[in-house]
């Protein structure tokens, strides 16, 4: 009998990947752990062993071979003597060539259509260039960019010099930078976040990465006790810039310690400014102002979000100002609000309503401190009705104090109470069927929209 | 292929020897089925495998007894089976199952069992070092001779709450020996790229704690030192430290393509300092084992990994209603 060799996924987020190269060839006896071919993932190049002895009987998919779903069968192995029957048809498809495994674009791009994207914050001008980027690839060049413009500006943090960074946002910089600017840190956030608020009090723009936020909780007494007072307790004589970024939220299948939204426990704090956005040019715009910023940004990043293209300008001086809101699409019936990831879920939400002629106008925060309530007050007065989206837990929510606001600000333009969608108030939990139902999905988001609708 | 070298100092009883042996085997053929679950998607998320340490668990495992307690960190799939929790339930907790330790909400790095006296599968790095002070904090209070092996790794050790714990558990003589599992790496960091002095048993020192370093791929040496260590704690003493030289053989988790040393000097460890080849070879030379018995405690360890796999497929889902479940204590 021979058993199908399947597409492994090599990375908690990976979907597809290249068949990088084939270390065996078709006849060649194997055994378990015996590393079978390289394959390309969004982040790394891995290599992929035999689960079982036998021999490759046939390799179904060709070397160079690009955006392989993960479980696609890549070869058949045979029980060792044994041969593949030549008569079984169905077992052997004809491999396709390289070339037409490539996908037409290989980052599916999420910007709407110029006409939806009229912004409140990004008036696009006519004519301007903009190019594919992901949003990695975007932090990036946000990053490059501004330690070019100004010597002050370092990065520091765990793996982020020659391991490129654990999420890879900061590949080449150390190519480019050398260590003196770009440094790898032991695993110590406590310590090397107040060395990095020190650094910014003698004159440095320390950008600190932290893995991910979830880890900046061993080190958020010195974000809150010393970033972000100390200019207040100081009477104005000490600032901190500095940025303290990383990726923040759910990843995929990581559990209750690695999954959680901090965007309100940081938008809590007088002091700090924190940005949380969703597209690219939005990560790569904010991401320098943040840097130019003379107060601690706390900058929240997604990585999920982390492969998904978009338009960005090409332009090298893109700053998008922090405390405006986007509006991504306009509508008419309601206003769903939202941030980060979870714009992908109203955008998502709003295709869904539209089909039931609910028409929706979505308003991406993309910052949380200062936030531009008044861009959600002025489309609430428009559509009369609001729901919030966010991934975080329900109390004490960024969907609660807009709702406070809605109350204080547009009381007499509500035709429905504001609707909350939030992260399920328990701990992410670890099996996939629990973890899905833990998450705001765009389910949940339709669901409140037509609740708030009455429809 | 470089010769190992001769079995020569520590020595162990024909049963001892072929229970580490078997134990070690477990571990490695337990992590080979998880790798491979992970790669066909029944394991999700961050996963982190043991393969290389066997040996530090095994050996400290055997000087330990009832009521000793353990704790360490996400790499705990060979502490639990060393332990002598059920592989079954281990890898239905990998498959995120119903018959999981943790009904499938923690996954590979948050497992816990209360029978079996091991405290988790903790997630952030260098936490589970306080924590394991105060279990060792729970037994002096209660007055039992109890002791707790707190394990971390290397880049954990650099952690600012290791030294807290340091100064406290020498300072009120907490029966706990801490044991920094040193397999060369924190994720793509190496000791010395991020360690100012490349001696950790070295660390307790101005806190007045005794520590050795310790041959991490010799199960009996590790035993013996572990042995040493808990008496040590036992008897009122206060903490131990034991530097445990290992190595990992795969990638940090298995998203990590370990571009970071070079694959000669993962064979080398591999073909020169390997814990279970040594074992096998101790056994084999004193003639207490041959190919066939071998083979045969082989096809024994392979069968019972295989069923733990296809427990782990076959067990259900967890209920939906779980994931309201255990927020609170009643
Ligand atoms: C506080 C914290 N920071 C960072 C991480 C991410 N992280 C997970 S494991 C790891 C490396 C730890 O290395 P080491 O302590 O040597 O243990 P090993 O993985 O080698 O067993 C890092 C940086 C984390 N989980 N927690
Ligand atoms: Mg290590």
């Amino acid at each position: 009998m021979a058993t199908e060799i399947l597409m492994p996924a090599l990375s908690p987020t990976m979907e597809e990947g290249t068949l990088a190269k084939w270390l065996v060839k078709e006849g060649d006896k194997v055994e378990s752990g015996q590393i079978l071919a390289e394959i390309e993932t969004d982040k790394a190049t891995m290599e992929f062993e035999a689960a079982d002895d036998g021999k490759v009987g046939k390799l179904l998919v060709p070397e160079g071979a690009e955006g392989i779903v993960v479980n696609t069968p890549i070869a058949l192995l045979v029980g060792d003597g044994e041969e593949l029957e030549s008569t079984s048809e169905s077992m052997t498809p004809p491999m396709p060539p390289a070339e037409s495994e490539k996908p037409e674009s290989p980052l599916p791009s999420l910007s709407p259509p110029a006409a939806a994207a009229a912004s409140l914050g990004t008036v696009r001008q006519r004519g301007t260039e903009f190019r594919q980027q992901t949003v990695r690839e975007a932090l990036r060049d946000a990053m490059a960019e501004e330690m070019r413009r100004d010597e002050k500006v370092f990065l520091m943090g765990e793996e982020v010099a020659q391991y490129q960074g654990a999420y890879k946002i900061s590949q080449g910089l150390l190519e480019e930078f050398g260590e003196r600017r770009v440094v790898d840190t032991p695993i110590t956030e406590h310590g090397f976040t107040g060395l990095g608020v020190g650094a910014a009090f003698g004159g440095l723009r320390p950008i600190v990465e932290f893995m991910t936020f979830n880890f900046a909780m061993q080190a958020i007494d010195q974000i809150i006790n010393s970033a972000a007072k100390t200019l207040y307790m100081s009477g104005g004589q000490m600032g901190c810039p500095i940025v303290f970024r990383g990726p923040n939220g759910a990843a995929a299948r990581v559990a209750a310690q690695h999954s959680q939204d901090f965007a309100a426990w940081y938008a809590h704090i007088p002091g700090l400014k924190v940005v949380q956005p969703y597209a690219a040019d939005d990560a790569k715009g904010l991401l320098k102002s943040a840097i130019r910023d003379p107060n601690p940004v706390v900058f929240l990043e997604n990585e999920i979000l982390y492969g998904r293209g978009f338009d960005v300008p090409a332009a090298d001086d893109y700053t998008v100002p922090i405390g405006k809101a986007r509006i991504w699409r306009e509508g008419e019936d309601l206003t769903i609000v939202s941030f980060g990831i979870g714009v992908s879920r109203a955008l998502e939400a709003a295709e869904i309503l539209a089909d039931d002629g609910i028409r929706a106008e979505i308003v991406d925060l993309r910052s949380l401190r200062p936030m531009d309530t008044e861009a959600v007050v002025k489309s609430v007065m428009k559509t009369n009705r609001c729901v919030t989206v966010e991934e975080g837990w329900p109390v004490g929510s960024i969907g609660n104090y807009l709702s406070a606001v809605l109350m204080q600000q547009a009381f007499d333009w509500l035709d429905a109470p504001v609707a909350n969608c939030a992260g399920k108030d328990v701990p992410m939990p670890y099996a996939a069927n629990l973890e899905k139902l833990a998450l705001v999905s765009t389910e949940d988001v339709v669901a409140a929209a037509k609740a708030v609708c009455y429809r | 292929m470089p010769a190992r070298k001769k079995s020569s100092g520590p020595k162990a009883t024909v049963d001892e020897m072929l229970l580490y042996y078997r134990r070690m085997l477990l571990i490695r053929r337990f992590e080979e089925k998880a790798g491979q679950l992970y790669g066909m998607g029944l394991i999700g998320g961050f996963c982190h495998l043991y393969i290389g340490q066997e040996a530090v668990v095994v050996g400290l495992e055997a000087s330990a007894r009832e009521g000793d307690k353990r704790i360490t960190a996400y790499r705990d799939h060979g502490h639990m089976l060393a332990c002598g929790m059920d592989a079954n339930g281990v890898m239905a907790e990998l498959t995120g199952r119903a018959d999981g330790y943790s009904r499938g909400k923690g996954g590979s790095m948050h497992m816990f069992s209360r029978e079996k006296d091991f405290y988790g599968g903790h997630g952030i790095v260098g936490a589970q070092v306080p924590i394991g002070a105060g279990l060792a904090f729970s037994d002096k209070y209660k007055g039992n001779d109890s002791v707790t092996f707190v394990y971390f790794g290397d880049g954990a050790a650099n952690q600012g709450q290791v030294y807290e714990t340091f100064n406290m558990a020498s300072l009120w003589q907490l029966p706990v020996v801490f044991v920094i599992e040193n397999n060369q790496y924190a994720m793509g960091t190496s000791v010395s790229r991020a360690s100012s002095t490349p001696d950790l048993y070295t660390r307790g020192a101005s806190f007045g704690i005794e520590g050795e370093t310790v041959d991490g791929m010799n199960v009996v040496a590790v035993r013996d030192a572990g042995a040493k260590a808990a008496k040590h704690a036992r008897s009122g003493a206060g903490p131990y430290i034991l530097e445990m030289k290992t190595y990992r053989y795969r990638g940090h988790s298995m998203s990590d393509p370990a571009k970071y040393r070079t694959r000669e000097e993962v064979q080398g460890v591999r073909s020169t300092r390997d814990p279970i080849d040594q074992a096998r070879d101790m056994l084999v030379e004193a003639g207490h084992a041959d190919q066939d018995s071998l083979k045969s405690i082989d096809q024994e360890i392979k069968a019972e990994v295989n069923e733990a796999a296809e427990f782990s497929r076959t067990s259900p889902e967890p209920d939906p209603s779980e994931l309201w479940t255990d927020v609170y204590a009643a």
